[in-house]
């Protein structure tokens, strides 16, 4: 896995609504974290992100929970599939 | 003056290093394979739309379709409509691409295995300087697009004159800017064709990668990025190998962001001030002037109806949409940028296109977008837009407008009302159409 800890507050792994929270404050949407389906995709027709919020929501998951992204890891795609599997990401990665 | 012919590169010998990937070094002689081979294989259109994700393949794609005499296209958005106008403007083009089509609607060619090693020197081909050899895109006031034709001349001279004010010779670079868009195109292909850098084939995304990447090639290396990216990079507090220098450019840098990356990488900042018509055609240190100096022998001249920029890689006499302030015949301060155009995050677009695709969706009564406010700390600024449609959702509409453009435009927020704020004359003061920002939506979700 490529990941690496930066060693920043080894917290719990993150609850869906805490991550949801993120990253309506991180993107300044106009939504309530409530409002993101933890099953539709981050992307496209569901939430509707591209890369450049991609990159912030890294930047705040970095600083938050110590996890490094890369896009070279082919997991990457699926990662930001839904926030449950960015939610499981997190977790998996804190837990290695 | 311009050469009749220009060389494919001018990297000097057989075992120069051209490109750096993964595996190690592109020497000269190798890249000349790949070309010839590539060349040799390309289907029978004479229009490419290289997609290559990989900037080495994306190279030898560009390199193999000037052998051929084929042209480039280098649209800034790759949405179906995009495809659609481009396939009606040159029905014989066809997409090279190293990884999948995706729902580009187009015949696809895809990028071929490395060619064998050659056997001995390869002689690198001469190329008329007058040959077009890229099509490049914007979209006028109008909102029509408009299609530049590059020479291989004028995009040589943009490059060694580039190369020369950044001292890129020798250089490794690593660019986090696609090199399908103008400044990714100019700054690290055309620079490691004539100008003697290096690009590295990757386009680093996180942090984490960039420092990869950078840590992948030999010194002297140099980071090729935009403000956004560089904010990321910097706000990560990711380690990072020495840089020799930083190159920003498609928005404005904040002079705190210039002297933080200058202080943490050690190393100059530079940005580059150009446009698709024109090319690059200046440069400044930003923590040392505000003042940009005009490249190689580009000049500026005043005109009634604004400035104009000519002589070097320009071609013709192209006006110039910015704000200009001569200080001297080599010197201009820029004030503000034409208020009709937008790059977020290094994609470009113009306010007029985006109004016209809106105004296009079925449903729309009424429209517009406009830019809030800048964010004054390099974040990536979102535009908005307000609409007249009470067919729509802000669901539906939202996908309508997916299919014509691109994502990086999308409105945020969208706010529907009953009527725009039109003055008298018909008019959208920006002044009311902010304060819509803040009055409750009337949208239906």
């Amino acid at each position: 896995m490529s990941t690496t800890p930066t060693g920043a507050t080894p917290d719990t792994a993150p609850s869906l609504a805490e991550l949801a929270d993120l990253i309506v404050s991180a993107l300044n949407l106009e939504m309530a974290p409530s409002e993101i389906d933890p099953d539709a995709s981050l992307f496209g027709e569901g939430l509707g992100l591209d890369s450049i919020d991609i990159l912030e929501i890294a930047l705040v998951i970095s600083k938050q929970y110590g996890v490094q992204l890369r896009a070279d890891d082919e997991n990457n795609t699926r990662i930001f599939s839904s926030l449950r599997s960015l939610a499981d990401y997190i977790a998996s990665q804190k837990a290695a | 003056m311009r050469h009749p012919t220009y060389p494919l590169t001018d990297q000097p010998a057989p075992d120069s290093i051209i490109a750096w990937q993964a595996s190690g070094p592109v020497t000269r002689n190798r890249f000349l394979a790949d070309v010839a081979q590539l060349a040799g294989r390309l289907p029978p259109g004479g229009h490419v739309l290289n997609i290559c994700q990989s900037r080495y393949h994306f190279l030898v794609g560009f390199a193999a379709a000037i052998v051929s005499g084929r042209i480039s296209l280098l649209p800034s958005t790759l949405t179906p409509d995009t495809i659609r106008r481009l396939k009606a403007d040159t029905p014989d083009l066809f997409c090279l691409h190293d990884g999948n089509l995706d729902d580009i609607d187009l015949p696809g060619f895809a990028y071929p295995d490395a060619a064998p090693a050659p056997e001995h020197d390869l002689p690198v081909p001469e190329i008329p300087s007058g040959r077009i050899v890229a099509h490049v895109f914007t979209s006028g006031s109008t909102g029509t697009a408009l299609t530049h034709r590059k020479t291989w001349g004028g995009l040589v001279i943009n490059a060694l004159s580039e190369a020369e004010r950044l001292g890129a010779r020798g250089h490794a670079l690593v660019g986090t800017v696609p090199p399908q868009h103008m400044y990714g195109f100019e700054s690290t292909v055309l620079i490691s064709l004539h100008g003697g850098a290096a690009a590295w084939a990757g386009r680093p995304f996180y942090p984490a990668d960039i420092a990869d990447a950078l840590a992948a090639v030999p010194a002297p290396r140099a980071l090729i990025t935009t403000p956004f990216h560089l904010r990321t990079l910097l706000d990560a507090g990711q380690a990072l190998p020495p840089v020799d220098f930083l190159l920003s450019a498609t928005a404005p840098l904040s002079e705190e962001l210039a002297a933080r990356a200058e202080a943490v990488c050690g190393a100059p900042l530079l940005e580059i001030y150009g446009s698709t018509e024109t090319g690059q055609i200046a440069s400044r240190r930003s923590t040392a002037t505000r003042a940009w100096e005009l490249l190689g022998e580009v000049r500026l001249r005043a005109t009634d109806s604004g400035h104009v920029a000519e002589g070097g890689h320009v071609e013709g006499i192209v006006p110039i949409n910015d704000v200009i302030e001569d200080v001297d015949a080599r010197h201009f301060l820029l004030h503000g940028r034409n208020a009709d155009l937008v790059n977020i995050a290094g994609k470009r677009t113009s306010l007029a296109f985006l109004n016209q695709q809106l105004l296009a969706v079925p449903g729309v009564q009424d429209g517009v977008f406009f830019m809030p406010e800048a964010e004054p700390d390099d974040h990536a600024t979102r535009l908005c837009a307000c609409v007249v449609a009470p067919g729509h959702t802000r669901q539906s509409l939202l996908q309508a407008l997916r299919s014509r453009i691109d994502a990086a435009f999308l409105p945020r927020p969208l706010v529907f009302v009953e009527r725009l704020p039109r003055n008298e004359a018909s008019k959208l003061p920006r002044a009311s159409l902010l304060a819509l920002l803040n009055t409750p939506d009337k949208a239906a979700e």
